[in-house]
């Protein structure tokens, strides 16, 4: 009788935590007060699965929180294919992106050689349930890059000197490249560009720089305010075509939560913003291996934002 | 060590996540497993069908599974649930053929006796046959435990914060620190829900502690 | 469900150096790669342990301790630490390999150990009396009556390895977890679907050539009778005990 009443306690105890794990998330709490200004409003920030990434979600959540909304953060989400859904449907409210990527993810054609075209594109392609705001002057391009010696070999310059030498090099990116118009397909149509091979590997990690050096690849995606060009005195070949375009960083959100408080929060961070300034808060990052909450802290702090 | 004793908090937020994501479906999959195995050791013909048939979902890679639940229950895509659910199929993949074996290692002599005194079949089962197959049971219960520990970790590459975000942090950045600490708090987190089920059984069968070990 | 249906059926997904054949072969091989490294590891240990019952304590418990080791972060740190000592195309391959023997090892090890434990004392005994020394007990009969929980162990490593293979993909590497890592990727949940149906008929596949193996190499004589109820007892659960 005893071990009825055991298991028997054991699903209800199952059941509450569920329910409890169930209801602790903000889901289902879509958009509760559209428009409601003040009050206790809460902003799920989302960050997608690189450390600037992770960096500017830290840094718009520091800035949120200093305007006293409740923030949570879900971050390291994935790839843009996932973390878009989630913001689509509610379970994030808030990321960190670039006008360029972005825009081309919305519309395969859209024009983001210069920052105002992307911004428009993005804008032009954003759902109406989701706004962006103010893009900082901050930009982080991806690139192609090579090592110096492969630069040397082939004589290499610009992505253009790529093209007659690419049928002998692999190419490394995230594995989203492959069938992403913002990669692989995308350079084949604009510069032409066929490569032997593309090897799939991550986000500008620590996999792509390794692959890299060690030639199991010969040129590869990374982004242009990595620490690791740098680091390993990689080149990375100039963009003829504006194929990588202007890539602002721009918060997108949930139109919903963008009251007029979170939405001066969020322009102040971006209107200090400028690339060298994010380029030394990255290398805070990943080289000096401080924590992306304490490096946002620290800014946000010495510029007056929280 | 200086970058554990700096992220004591962190580490501590994420190991509690961790091992409420690893214990639920330990519960779940345990009291879904009874039944089942029941099931199985009662109608013979049941066994290899229920046995091979839950075996065969511990196949299916845990990161599949996690990115396919939002398909099969309609949650979103980062919620901890899909993560729930999933290891739940894992601890019953591994539990139901414990169960047939636990209830299998029960002497037939004394499933007889029970019945001679008059036992009916469900107070058979819950007063003499599962009490007796708790050792056996409990041995199951470690290796998913163990197992489970494990897994919730993969879950980081969605995004679903535990442990395993240290992994996926310190991996992006070249930074062994976080990942070791990551390890090393998941071999605790297993050490501790191992010793406790083991203790848990000792509890629940004090006859064997007298019998000595068997 | 329709897209995983699709995904499969799809002949331009089977063919080419990211198609489907191509996949298998190379998840095939790493498991292939892993068990033979476990198994040269795993076996000679475990009979050595239940033939002599020395070191059984230390090697058990450090079984148990590697397997709450999670694999992810295992993986992590060994593509840290070795890819750069390593270079060249092997950077992500062994470190790889190596977090898939470490999986694989305390499985079969127990296998080994627990198979040589079974063997009836009497059996031993009489192997001594008819004069055969040490060696020859383990090779002509221990070894041949511990067959069906060696298999076990190695089976149950075989189920695993192909399972965890997948996070090869997480490392650049190829195999059956690029479509989850890929699909992930760009969410396509066709591929994703498609790669874990395939890495678990994989696992089937495997382990039923595993069946055969056993059926020809195990002894008749120790073909599983089911004498009583109990026997089922002997069952190696892979176990922490």
């Amino acid at each position: 009788m005893m071990k009825k009443k055991v298991a028997i306690g054991a699903v209800a105890v199952a059941a509450l935590v569920l329910s409890a794990c169930s209801s602790g998330n903000p889901l289902s709490s879509g958009s509760p007060n559209p428009g409601a200004s003040g009050g206790a409003q809460s902003i799920t920030v989302g960050s997608a699965n690189f450390p600037e990434n992770e960096l500017l979600a830290q840094i718009y959540a520091g800035a949120l929180t200093a305007k006293g909304i409740t923030v949570t953060t879900k971050l390291n989400i994935a790839s843009r294919e996932t973390y878009v859904p989630a913001l689509k449907n509610g379970e994030i409210d808030l990321i960190p992106e670039y006008t360029g990527a972005f825009a081309k993810y919305l519309n395969p054609d859209a024009d983001i050689s210069t920052t105002d075209a992307a911004v428009a594109a993005l804008k032009a392609g954003l759902p109406a349930t989701l706004t962006a705001l103010e893009p900082a002057a901050a930009q982080d391009k991806d690139s192609i890059t090579v090592t110096r010696a492969t630069a040397t070999q082939y004589n290499l310059k610009t992505i253009d000197d790529l093209v007659p030498v690419a049928k002998d090099l692999v190419l490394g990116g995230p594995p989203e490249w492959k069938n992403r118009s913002y990669g692989v397909p995308g350079l084949k149509k604009d510069y032409g560009l066929i490569f032997k091979d593309f090897k799939a590997l991550d986000t500008a990690g620590p996999l792509t720089v390794q692959a890299l050096k060690n030639g199991q690849v010969q040129a590869a995606n990374l982004f242009t305010t990595d620490p690791a060009i740098k680091a390993n005195d990689f080149v990375s070949l100039t963009d003829t075509k504006s194929f990588f375009g202007s890539q602002n960083v721009i918060p997108v959100l949930t139109a919903a939560k963008a009251t007029p408080e979170v939405t001066a929060a969020l322009n102040a961070v971006s209107a200090k913003l400028d690339t060298d300034t994010l380029a030394t808060l990255v290398t805070k990052v990943v080289v000096d291996k401080q924590d992306a909450s304490a490096v946002a802290a620290d800014w946000l702090k010495a510029n007056g934002l929280s | 060590m200086n970058w554990f004793l700096g992220h004591l908090a962190q580490v501590g937020g994420l190991l509690i996540t961790h091992a409420i994501l690893a214990v639920i479906p330990l519960v779940i999959g345990l009291v879904l497993a009874i039944p089942l195995g029941w099931l199985a050791h009662r109608f013979g013909w049941l066994r290899t069908p229920l046995v091979a048939g839950t075996g065969l979902l511990y196949t299916i890679p845990s990161l599949a599974l996690f990115i396919l639940m939002p398909l099969v229950l309609g949650t979103g895509i980062l919620d901890p649930l899909n993560v729930v659910i999933a290891l739940s199929v894992y601890t019953v993949a591994l539990l139901v053929r414990t169960v047939v074996d636990g209830l299998g290692s029960v002497p037939d002599d004394v499933a007889q006796a029970a019945t001679a005194m008059g036992l009916g079949g469900v107070r058979r089962f819950f007063t003499v046959e599962l009490p007796l197959a708790v050792p056996v049971i409990a041995a199951g219960l470690r290796v998913a435990a163990v197992s489970n520990v494990s897994i919730v970790s993969v879950a980081a590459l969605l995004g679903i914060a535990q442990l395993g975000s240290l992994f996926t942090d310190g991996f992006a950045r070249d930074f062994l620190d976080p990942i070791v600490v990551g390890i090393v708090a998941c071999m605790v987190l297993a050490l501790v829900l191992d010793v406790g089920i083991l203790i848990g059984s000792r509890l629940l069968t004090p006859w064997q502690r007298t019998r000595g070990a068997a | 469900m329709s897209f995983l249906w699709e995904w499969l059926v799809n002949p331009a997904h089977w063919q080419g150096s990211d198609g489907i054949w191509v996949r298998l072969a190379e998840h095939l091989g790493y498991a292939a790669i892993t068990l033979v490294l476990a198994a040269a590891i795993g076996i000679p240990l475990g009979l050595w342990i239940g033939h002599t019952g020395k070191g059984r304590l230390v090697v058990v418990n450090l079984a148990n301790g590697v397997r709450s080791v999670p694999t992810l972060g295992l993986l992590f740190v060994a593509v840290l630490v070795l890819g750069p000592v390593l270079g060249g195309d092997i950077a992500f391959l062994a470190p790889a390999i190596f977090v898939l023997v470490v999986l694989a090892v305390p499985p079969i090890l127990a296998g080994a150990y627990a198979g040589i434990e079974s063997v009836d004392p009497s059996a031993r005994d009489a192997a001594r009396g008819m004069g055969m020394n040490s060696w020859q007990v383990l090779w002509r009969v221990e070894v041949p009556c511990a067959l069906p929980l060696i298999f076990s162990g190695l089976r149950s490593a075989a189920l695993q390895v192909i399972a965890t293979a997948t996070l090869a993909a997480s490392v650049s590497l190829g195999g059956l977890g690029r479509f989850l890592i890929d699909g992930q990727a760009y969410r396509d949940y066709g591929q994703m679907a498609g790669g874990a149906v395939l890495v678990a008929a994989l696992a089937m596949a495997v382990d039923l050539v595993f069946a055969v193996v056993q059926r020809i190499a195990v002894s008749p004589g120790l073909a599983p009778v089911r004498t009583s109820r109990r026997s089922t007892r002997t069952r190696p659960v892979p176990n922490p005990a």
